[in-house]
């Protein structure tokens, strides 16, 4: 599943850095019915983890209100070079990586 | 007593001339305008904007073999920076086999049927969407020019009278809306032109990628009409219809709605 990061390219070490990330997911609410009558079993994702070289710097629980195609920022300090690593976790066995470069200065 | 009578159905066709006004070039606007900061913002940010989603997928299926053929997009049409740029700004298009002008979806069909011999994807399929959408956003920025081709020009008349025609148990025509009424507010959301800059485009009400026809068929249940089916000459006549009236504007693919 596509996925989009935003992360700054370059940074001076200390700087706060805004990361941005986006990804496909239908985020079915478990709650609706069809014609039919008969329930769309929930399909969500239920966990967003984001590590820094390794160590997890951000964590993010979802719950059925949250909307389709999960949008999320947050902010983090600049502190070495590396690699942001992505990881959504969710219903049915869903699982998603993505991951972005930085150079710190 | 005649001519009282005559002086009267003479105002009366005057004031309903006066009140089905179509836009001015110059007081064209695309649906962007009537939109909040937040939603601009989203559209703006290709890392913000969901639609972006969509054409990543596009890319991946614009590459991808299919069909008995074993053939991808990209197997005769190369690099579709280079080939598919402003092809969206001309679409609806006429096709000369069928005799009949077809939507960006039905060409993306006949290709796929005749020259990869894969089943065609279906409307609204997300696979159709995204290779659409992808398709599309070759042309962001380009002015659109649908329309312009001499043998349309029946189609956009058709599209034409059917955009100025009341239906629906509200009998409401587009235009009563789309023409005369925009920069009003129906139910607390701003009246567009109807401007088509942005197919496909993610609507947040919708909460994914829908097609121009999604949009017309939703506008048609909201006026209790009997909407067309997917594909249907009318549909594609009021999708042409709309590209001309949108003629110079700039293609926004994908475009974020509320």
């Amino acid at each position: 599943m596509a996925a989009l990061i935003n992360v700054p390219k370059k940074a001076r070490r200390g700087d706060v850095i805004e990361i941005k990330t986006l990804t496909s997911h239908i985020m079915e609410t478990g709650f609706r019915r069809t014609a039919a009558g008969d329930l769309v079993p929930r399909d969500i994702i239920t966990s967003f983890i984001c590590r820094y070289n390794g160590t997890e710097i951000f964590r993010a629980d979802l719950f059925p209100a949250i909307a389709a195609n999960p949008y999320l920022s947050f902010f983090t300090i600049a502190k070495e070079s590396g690699k942001f690593e992505f990881e959504w976790i969710g219903d049915n066995g869903f699982s998603s990586t993505a991951s972005a470069s930085i150079t710190v200065e | 007593m005649n001519l009282v009578r005559a002086i009267a159905v003479v105002a009366l066709l005057l004031g309903a001339s006066s009140l089905a006004g179509e836009i001015p070039q110059e007081a064209r606007r695309s649906g962007y305008t009537f939109m909040g900061a937040d939603t601009r913002a989203m559209q703006d940010d290709d890392t913000a904007n969901p639609g972006m989603l969509f054409v990543l997928d596009g890319e991946a299926l614009w590459n991808k073999k299919a069909g008995t053929a074993d053939k991808s997009c990209a197997d005769c049409h190369n690099d579709a920076r280079e080939s598919m740029k402003g092809v969206a700004a001309r679409y609806p298009a006429f096709a000369h086999a069928l005799g009949r002008p077809v939507t960006l979806e039905q060409r993306i069909n006949l290709e796929r049927t005749q020259h990869q011999q894969a089943a065609p994807f279906a409307y609204e399929s997300r696979d159709l969407l995204a290779l659409t959408a992808f398709i599309a956003h070759q042309s962001r920025g380009v002015a659109i020019t649908a329309g312009d081709d001499p043998e349309l020009k029946p189609f956009v008349e058709q599209g034409r009278v059917l955009f100025m025609q009341r239906e629906g148990q509200l009998n409401l025509a587009c235009a009563n809306c789309h023409d005369d009424n925009f920069d009003k507010r129906l139910a607390g959301s701003p009246i567009t032109q109807g401007q088509p800059t942005g197919y496909p485009e993610y609507r947040l009400e919708w909460q994914t990628l829908g097609s121009l026809e999604r949009r017309l068929r939703s506008c048609m249940t909201g006026v209790r009409a009997q909407a067309y089916d997917y594909g249907a000459p009318e549909l594609v006549a009021l999708e042409l219809y709309l590209m001309s009236r949108a003629r110079g504007m700039k293609l926004e693919t994908p475009a974020v709605r509320p």
